[in-house]
């Protein structure tokens, strides 16, 4: 039986989480097909054909499906599950998979396993509960295992050396009760946060948007992304799609810089992965700093301008 | 316009949770409780839509043990007219919850259905969209901002890459994000006029719904603890250390 891969895409090129969900789709079924919903998918269908272990690619377009809503891309991923027989339905917990993949469970009448961390059999899996303070392992009886995966805890497929084929299946038809009527999407030239080796990250220390200047004049200098802790961005210090933590982004890079952040639970949730953890605050008590590898108490807005002048020289 | 908020009770997010040594789940005895943070903002919501004139009628509703009836006194004490308790012992998981909720919203034809977009116990974010599919309803998640007009919802979400607006018909379900609004606290005369307002309790049998759970939980671990509590004097050690010890600097 095949695992059925929903591909994350901007029509053009493959959103890297979608290899990190063939990786987990390859360790539980035999075969992997990947379906690419959207408006002129060539691109990101070809990317897909191109990754190892992916036998068939199924392209289905419409041009509702520019901006996709969750009831079309569900609606068009039934159609696609309905002739196939898959043993597994899988996306990566992004902001896309989360949105989507429930609607494709209930329609089925199936449960659905959330953000797995690990596989220990074809339904067997494990996940994070409470913040990330317990792992949860589940096994589910349901003929068909929706998943969605985090994307940290399974490696990134080769983007080349595979040959699967691509096939051209029909769209459902629009459901017109939903439509994206607008996006403000943050532009950076930064490598992305769910995936970049090194995070700069703010917290409430900061104390204002522009201050985190001094953040990016460090991220130059270490190829870094930025994120932030929820109190930076309701604080309106940064947008959005900068928070990291239980309910923002998961991030496990091999750096994470916490500057001004005290270290919530739910902070810790989004970080406490990454490979290496530094901290730097003014507070010597901050919960951070006890899963911090390296911590520095003192002044950020000494340290940081410091710290930049010496990875310079 | 009639809205039901869906609410949970959970493990209150301040609480450091603790796993059982027996490995079959988390320490939940003389634990605080409170009402999970994303439903208390979706109670907000709802009554912020009230007090502007957009609804007329909020109906709580909450799945779970007879203590979850403390969680609806809550959201009445917030300013929900009434409220729905479908009391159950059973391991509650999100489908069993959803079709639960959608046998609730046929009963009582609301034009919203608002929950939070995850609960922070299972940290599931599924029972909204599972909702929606099953009612064949738009939903608009991770809701940011939410305005109401004729038989329409704009709502604006917060994704990975930054902010999506979408349009919704009525009725649709909406799953709030953390910075839809700040919800207010439950003043102590509203505490005490809660206890009049209606609270029903129907169990998953009379509404026709089959709760039992699809996911066995084979056991509860811990995650592995992290060493931590590493000092350096200065910036120049810092520097030192990640380039020669860790060995992380480009």
């Amino acid at each position: 039986m095949s695992a059925l891969v929903l591909a994350e895409h901007d029509n053009q090129s493959l959103k890297s989480a979608t290899l990190h969900a063939i990786t987990a789709a390859r360790a539980l079924a035999d075969g992997v097909d990947v379906l690419v919903i959207g408006s002129s998918v060539e691109g990101a269908a070809a990317a897909s054909a191109a990754i190892p272990g992916v036998a068939k690619v199924f392209r289905a377009e419409a041009p509702y499906l520019a901006q996709p809503t969750a009831e079309n891309v569900a609606a068009t991923a039934l159609a696609a599950i309905a002739r196939g027989e898959y043993s597994h339905v899988i996306a990566a917990a992004t902001s896309f998979g989360k949105n989507v993949l429930p609607r494709i469970a209930a329609t089925l009448d199936v449960a659905q396993i959330s953000d797995v961390i690990a596989i220990e059999g074809p339904d067997t899996f494990t996940r994070p509960i409470y913040a990330g303070n317990a792992f949860a392992t589940v096994r589910s009886s349901d003929a068909i295992k929706v998943v969605t995966i985090r994307t940290t805890a399974f490696d990134a497929a080769p983007s080349s050396g595979g040959s699967g084929s691509i096939e051209n299946i029909s769209a459902a038809p629009n459901v017109t009760t939903a439509k994206v009527i607008g996006q403000e999407l943050t532009k950076s030239a930064r490598p992305e946060l769910t995936s970049a080796r090194v995070v700069v990250s703010g917290g409430r220390g900061m104390a204002s948007g522009d201050n985190f200047r001094m953040l990016e004049a460090l991220a130059d200098k270490l190829n870094a992304a930025i994120g932030a802790s929820r109190a930076a961005v309701d604080a309106g210090y940064v947008p959005n799609d900068y928070q990291v933590g239980q309910t923002g982004k998961i991030v496990a890079p091999d750096l994470y810089i916490a500057v001004g952040i005290s270290g919530a639970i739910q902070h810790l949730a989004g970080m406490k992965d990454s490979k290496v953890i530094v901290a730097i605050n003014k507070d010597a008590e901050a919960p951070i700093f006890q899963i911090a590898d390296y911590g520095l108490v003192g002044d950020l807005f000494e340290i940081i301008p410091a710290l930049t002048a010496e990875l310079s020289s | 316009m009639k809205i039901l908020v869906a609410v949970k009770r959970v493990i209150d997010f301040n609480v450091k949770v603790r796993v059982k040594s027996d490995g079959t789940g988390v320490e939940t005895t003389n634990v605080k409780m409170s009402m999970n943070p994303f439903d208390e903002i979706a109670i907000e919501e709802a009554v912020r839509l009230k007090e502007k004139g957009v609804v007329t009628e909020i109906v709580a509703v909450s799945c779970g043990g007879s203590s979850s009836q403390e969680t609806l006194r809550t959201a009445l004490a917030l300013g929900a007219d009434r409220a729905i308790l479908v009391q159950t012992d059973a391991d509650l998981q999100p489908l069993a919850v959803a079709k639960v909720l959608a046998a609730i919203a046929r009963k009582e034809a609301p034009e919203i259905v608002i929950l939070g977009k995850q609960a922070i116990d299972d940290d599931a974010n599924q029972t909204g969209q599972m909702l929606a599919a099953l009612l064949d309803w738009p939903q608009a998640t991770f809701a940011s901002k939410v305005d109401i007009s004729e038989r329409k919802a704009t709502v604006k979400r917060e994704v990975d890459g930054g902010l999506e607006i979408v349009e919704v018909h009525l009725p649709a379900v909406v799953t709030t994000d953390l910075r839809l609004n700040e919800p207010r606290y439950a003043t102590l005369p509203n505490i005490m006029k809660a206890k009049k307002k209606p609270l029903e309790t129907l169990t998953p049998e009379t509404l026709g719904v089959d709760v039992a759970p699809r996911l066995a939980t084979l056991k509860v671990t811990e995650p592995a603890k992290r060493k931590g509590g590493g000092r350096v004097a200065d910036v120049k050690e810092l520097v030192a250390r990640l380039r020669n010890e860790a060995k992380v600097l480009p």
